[in-house]
């Protein structure tokens, strides 16, 4: 295995583009990264793309020729591949980018990551975020995607004393960070009324709990390493990536609070990365709502077990505290096109790293972590990166 | 989510209607839904996995009321859905029936009831299963 670098970003604004189709949106990401590493189009080996369910969204599937050719790179014949793992598929994607460069089968790919939500109505679209669910015994019973994670609220607040304020304050945080994020869907601050007082979704989940539905693609150039100089001057390195599942099913598991797919995935990276915790100097976790950050930043050894809405309440997490999480204002500030979003945390990691992020800019970054679920936790990446 | 043949909800009649699970010979853990090997014994397990009814007593772990429901269960909303364990180990996700909106608790003991769980507009098929109402004391 040989070290892996990021050299180039692109991003695309998130949020409800009705202006701009599924492959529009790729080809712009993918370019933005491209033009950002200095590579050029005829030194690519492969292209990946994290798509959750184009063939649902959009009604095409056979995404990975699509954003080829949508990318102007069909005359040059590379391999492309879509990677799906439902909310997970741009971590993933980029997992998959990356081994392929660290096996020393490519030295230079593109990873990419793309959904296009706004096309369907938002009924249909929640139906189909719904698939990453169990569909025979969780949805066919009337489970909802948010009902399930407003279970793991519900029973966090039972065995943890954690607060309906608690859970509010991690969406005043995120939207906070997100008005610094001119890529937010939402760059509107927000206060903890606003969030109980929003209609009720999945109760105790309001929807100011929730994620929202978004349009949205994000790009990376991975390049080996050692030759990583030869584009970049500040090339950020992946020093620990991490895979892992569960149960497709919630109720299948013992633990309702704690995320297995997190812990493994953690344990992986860190111990790739030869790094605790505590080492970490910010994180992009996946907060589709409140609650999964409070749980992220419990299993990914931020706090302890339980403590995590204390933290928030606490303020350790914002940008100029201990340990700052979604500084791009997470999921449910900057948005959550599915597919996208395991990227673009990767995207804002980089950019924090190299000094890039101007007013949401995290003193002394040095090292960042991105985690990415699918589904209410049945799959899981994690990658740890630092600036060399 | 319900497009497609009856075959596909044909075929889980037994566990829908009757909550017919099945145990590892081997370890002799109970499974709902059905499991096609055990976790914990695998090659041990293929075809020592036997068929068992389940009593479908058991007690609430955690529970929602979705608000925001999709199209085949619109005329139910609000409507509880809770994780519940059975007497026996497994754990179901299902709705809770006959009790106040108020009254659902963590721990709150349940028992099985046969009941229409969705049906796929006005012309479409009408599927049926369990759910959870409050337990007689």
């Amino acid at each position: 295995m040989r070290d892996v670098s990021v050299i180039g970003i692109g991003l695309t604004k998130f949020g409800e583009l009705w202006d701009k189709s599924f492959r529009q949106l790729i080809s712009e990401a993918g370019a933005k990264a491209i033009i950002d590493s200095g590579v050029t189009g005829k030194e690519i080996d492969a292209l990946y793309v994290g798509s959750m369910s184009a063939g649902r969204f959009v009604g095409q599937e056979h995404v990975g020729a699509l954003v080829a050719d949508a990318s102007g790179f069909s005359h040059l014949h590379i391999p492309a591949i879509r990677v799906e793992s439902a909310c997970a598929s741009g971590g993933l994607a980029i997992r998959q980018a990356y081994l392929s460069v660290a096996s020393g089968m490519n030295d230079i790919v593109v990873v990419g990551g793309v959904e296009k939500m706004t096309d369907v109505y938002g009924e249909e679209a929640t139906n189909i975020l719904a698939t990453a669910s169990d569909q025979e015994w969780e949805a066919f019973f009337g489970a909802t995607f948010p009902s399930l994670y407003a279970m793991i609220a519900a029973r966090h607040m039972h065995e943890y004393g954690t607060t309906r304020e608690q859970l509010a304050q991690v969406a005043v945080k995120n939207h906070s960070n997100g008005a610094l994020n001119p890529n937010a869907q939402f760059q509107k601050p927000i206060n903890i009324e606003t969030v109980l007082k929003s209609s009720m979704v999945a109760d105790p989940l309001t929807l100011m709990d929730c994620s929202p539905v978004s349009d949205g693609a994000a790009a990376l150039v991975l390049c080996a390493a050692d030759k990583a100089k030869n584009y970049k001057d500040k090339p950020i390195k992946i020093i620990g990536s991490g895979q892992a599942s569960d149960t497709l099913a919630l109720h299948a598991r013992n633990k309702i609070c704690t995320f297995e797919s997190t812990l493994y995935a953690a344990k992986m990276a860190y111990k790739q990365a030869k790094l605790e915790p505590k080492d970490i100097d910010l994180a992009e976790v996946h907060d589709c709502f409140t609650i999964a950050e409070i749980l992220a930043i419990e299993d990914l050894g931020f706090v302890e077990k339980g403590e995590g809405g204390k933290a928030i309440k606490n303020k350790i997490t914002t940008i100029d505290g201990q340990i700052p999480i979604n500084t791009s204002g997470g999921l449910k500030a900057k948005g959550h096109p599915v597919g996208a979003t395991g990227v673009g945390q990767i995207a804002e990691i980089v950019e924090q790293l190299r000094g890039d992020a101007g007013k949401r800019q995290v003193k002394d970054a040095k090292i960042g972590l991105a985690h990415n679920i699918g589904g209410s936790g049945a799959s899981c990446t994690v990658h740890i990166l630092e600036a060399m | 989510m319900t497009q497609g043949g009856v075959s596909r909800f044909w075929r889980e009649i037994p566990q829908r209607y009757n909550l017919i699970g099945n145990q590892c010979e081997v370890c002799e853990t109970l499974f709902f839904p059905p499991r096609e090997s055990c976790p914990t014994c695998r090659r041990k397990s293929v075809g020592k996995m036997k068929n068992k009814k389940l009593s479908g007593k058991g007690k609430i772990i955690t529970y929602s009321i979705v608000h925001v429901a999709p199209e085949q269960f619109k005329g139910q909303a609000p409507y509880p859905i809770a994780i519940i364990e059975l007497d026996e180990g497994p754990r179901l996700t299902s709705q809770i029936v006959e009790c106040d909106l108020n009254d659902i608790k963590i721990g709150m003991r349940v028992e099985a009831t046969f009941r229409k769980i969705q049906e796929e507009g006005y012309i479409g098929a009408i599927y049926y299963g369990y759910k959870f109402k409050p337990a007689k004391v």
